[in-house]
C-alpha cells in the first residue's frame, strides 16, 4: 500500500529533509522521489510505502499539511488508489 | 508505477479546478419505524437515523484526507415520510422535527425525504404531509421536502400541481425573514427517482435496501479547463474531451463510494453522473457552455450545447462506475452557478430558455427566484409545464422556484454558501388559472404503454 506526497512551493533549505523526517517518525518508507526546482519553485513527488504506518493515513496528511503551513509550502498526501483509479482502466 | 503527469493532473484538478465529491448520501429506510402513535414513531425515526448514520461524517472526513479529495456534503435521505406518517392521525410535523434533530446529532447539513408521491392521487396521509410542508420547512433547518406529482406511467396530477403552487408560496411566506429560504428546500418532481443523492429532492425509495450509500460527483471546473486547453477543437473532439474528463471524475466518485460503503458496512448503491455547479468561481456549468462557444449562457445554441454536454458526461461516466443512478446529467440551478447568475442578471437567460434546457439535461427549473407577486396558479402552471416535459420525454424533471415575497425584478435573494444568490427573474403575466382550476389527471402519454 502506497501514498503519494506532493510538495509545491518556494524553494528553501531542508524541504526534503523535513518531509522525510516526518515520514521516518511515522514509519512511512520512502521508495521513490522525483524533485525539481524551476525558477525558484520547488516541486517534489515522493512515493512512500504506508503498509507499516504507525498512525492513520488521515493523521499523516494532517501532520504534513501543518508542516507545509509552517514552511509556506503546499503538501498533499494522497493514497495511490486515487491516481490508479482515475488514470487507469 | 504512477505517472508523474497523472499525479500533477489530479492535484491541479482538485486544487485549481474545484474537483470534488459533491455528496455522500446515506439512504435509510424508515418503514420499520411506522407506528400509530406519532411520538413513538418519532423516537424510532430518531434512533434509527442516529444509529445508522453515526459514523457517516467521520468516515467521510477520513476518506477526504486519505485521498486528498474534498467531500463537500455528507447527507441522509429517508423513506418518504408520507408513508411513515400514514398510520398516525394529525400533522406529521413532529416527524420533521425528529429528522432535523437526528441530522443535527450526526452532523449532516441536510436530510431529505419529507416527501409524498402523489402522481396518481392522494391518500389522507399524503394530504396531511403536503399541507404541513410550509410549517415543517419553516420550523426546521436541515429538512428537505419533495413531492412527485407526475410520471410517464401515471400522467400528471393537476390537482397536485395546483396545491403545490400554493404550498410553495406559503413556504416562501413562512420563511420570509430568511429570504424565503424554505422554498429552496422544496422540490416538485415528475418521474422522481428512488436513489437520488442530491438535495433537496433526495428520498430513499421503497424498493431500496434498508440502508445504502449513494454518491454524487461534481467537476464543472475540470470540464471547462479541459475544453479551454483545446480552443480549436471541433464539436466531435469537444464531446470526446468531455467524455474523458467525465470518466476521470466519475472514477473518483466510484472509489469514494466503494470505500465509504466498506468502512460503514453498508451496501454501495449508485454514482450519480452529475455536473453539479457551485457559486464559487470556476465551478460553473454555464461557463462550460460559454467555453464551447456561446457569448453568454442563454444565447441561441445553449440548448444544443447543453444536450452535447449532458450526453458526453453520461457516456464518459457510465464506463467508470459499477452502477449509475440518481439524476445523472448536468445540473442548471440558477442561484448556485456563477455563470447562470450573471446570465440571468444580464437578461441573456430567461425562464423560457431554462425550460427548453431542462428538456435535454438532468433536472429542471432549479433555484429560480420569481417575483413576489407571482400567483399560486402561475407557479402551478410552471410545474405542469415542466412535468409535461418529463412525462413525455420519460425523464426526471423538477421545479424548485422561490417566490421572493415583497420583491420584484431587479432585486435578488441571497442565501450565501452553496445555495448562492438569485436575481428575481421575469415571469409571463398571462393567467393560467382556468387551466389549473380544471383539476384532475392529465393522462399518461401513449408511449407509456410499453408492456
Amino acid at each position: 500500500m502506497k501514498a503519494v506526497i506532493s510538495v509545491i512551493g518556494k524553494d528553501a533549505v531542508g524541504i526534503l529533509a523535513r518531509v522525510s523526517a516526518v515520514c521516518a517518525e511515522h514509519n512511512a518508507n520512502v521508495t521513490e522521489v522525483t524533485q525539481s526546482v524551476l525558477q525558484d519553485v520547488f516541486a517534489m513527488v515522493m512515493l512512500v510505502d504506508i503498509s507499516a504506518l504507525s498512525i492513520p493515513l488521515a493523521e499523516l496528511s494532517d501532520r504534513m499539511s501543518e508542516l507545509g503551513k509552517s514552511m509556506g509550502l503546499s503538501i498533499y498526501v494522497m493514497h495511490e488508489d486515487i491516481f490508479n483509479t482515475m488514470h487507469h482502466i | 508505477m504512477i505517472n508523474l503527469s497523472d499525479i500533477l493532473e489530479t492535484i491541479r484538478m482538485i486544487q485549481d479546478e474545484c474537483l470534488d465529491i459533491r455528496t455522500i448520501t446515506m439512504g435509510i429506510s424508515l418503514l420499520d419505524c411506522i407506528d400509530t402513535d406519532i411520538s413513538r414513531a418519532c423516537s424510532k425515526v430518531y434512533d434509527k437515523i442516529t444509529q445508522r448514520a453515526k459514523d457517516l461524517v467521520r468516515v467521510g472526513e477520513e476518506i477526504e484526507k486519505e485521498y486528498g479529495i474534498p467531500i463537500i456534503n455528507k447527507r441522509i435521505s429517508v423513506t418518504p415520510i408520507a408513508m411513515v406518517s400514514a398510520a398516525c392521525e394529525g400533522s406529521p410535523v413532529m416527524l420533521a422535527r425528529a429528522m432535523d434533530e437526528a441530522a443535527s446529532a450526526v452532523g449532516v447539513n441536510l436530510i431529505g425525504g419529507y416527501s409524498a408521491l402523489v402522481q396518481k392521487g392522494f391518500s389522507a396521509g399524503d394530504m396531511r404531509l403536503i399541507e404541513s410542508i410550509p410549517q415543517a420547512l419553516s420550523e426546521t433547518s436541515r429538512v428537505c421536502s419533495s413531492v412527485n406529482i407526475g410520471s410517464t406511467k401515471a400522467g400528471i396530477n393537476l390537482d397536485a400541481c395546483r396545491i403545490m403552487g400554493r404550498i410553495i408560496r406559503q413556504t416562501a411566506e413562512a420563511t420570509v425573514d430568511s429570504s424565503c429560504f424554505g422554498a429552496a428546500k422544496l422540490v416538485v418532481f415528475c418521474n422522481s427517482v428512488d436513489d437520488n443523492p442530491f438535495m433537496a429532492g433526495a428520498y430513499h425509495g421503497v424498493g431500496e435496501p434498508d440502508c445504502i450509500i449513494n454518491v454524487g460527483v461534481s467537476g464543472p471546473g475540470v470540464v471547462r479547463a479541459a475544453l479551454a486547453k483545446n480552443p480549436g477543437a471541433d464539436i466531435n473532439e469537444i464531446s470526446n474531451i468531455i467524455k474523458t474528463t467525465a470518466y476521470k471524475i466519475t472514477r473518483v466518485g466510484q472509489l469514494v463510494g466503494v470505500t465509504a460503503s466498506q468502512r460503514l458496512g453498508v451496501p454501495f448503491g449508485i454514482v450519480d453522473l452529475s455536473l453539479a455547479p457551485t457559486p464559487q468561481v470556476g465551478d460553473s456549468v454555464a461557463h462550460i457552455l460559454e467555453e464551447i462557444g456561446l457569448e453568454q449562457c442563454g444565447a441561441p445554441g445553449t440548448t444544443a450545447a447543453l444536450a452535447l454536454l449532458n450526453d458526453a458526461v453520461k457516456k464518459g461516466g457510465v464506463m467508470a462506475c459499477s452502477s449509475v443512478g440518481g439524476l445523472s446529467g448536468a445540473f442548471i440551478p440558477v442561484s448556485e452557478d456563477s455563470g447562470m447568475i450573471a446570465a440571468a442578471k444580464s437578461g441573456a437567460l430567461c425562464i423560457e430558455k431554462l425550460e427548453a434546457m431542462t428538456a435535454v439535461c438532468s433536472v429542471g427549473l432549479d433555484m429560480i427566484v420569481l417575483p413576489g407577486d407571482t400567483s399560486a396558479d402561475t407557479i402551478a402552471a410552471i410545474i405542469a409545464d415542466e412535468a409535461a416535459i418529463g412525462m413525455v420525454n420519460s425523464k426526471t424533471t423538477a421545479v424548485r422556484v422561490i417566490p421572493a415575497i415583497g420583491r420584484d425584478v431587479g432585486e435578488e435573494l441571497d442565501w450565501g454558501g452553496l445555495f448562492g444568490c438569485g436575481p428575481v427573474m421575469r415571469v409571463n403575466k398571462m393567467s393560467p388559472s382556468k387551466f389549473i382550476s380544471r383539476g384532475g389527471q392529465i393522462p399518461a402519454p401513449l408511449h407509456s404503454l410499453k408492456n
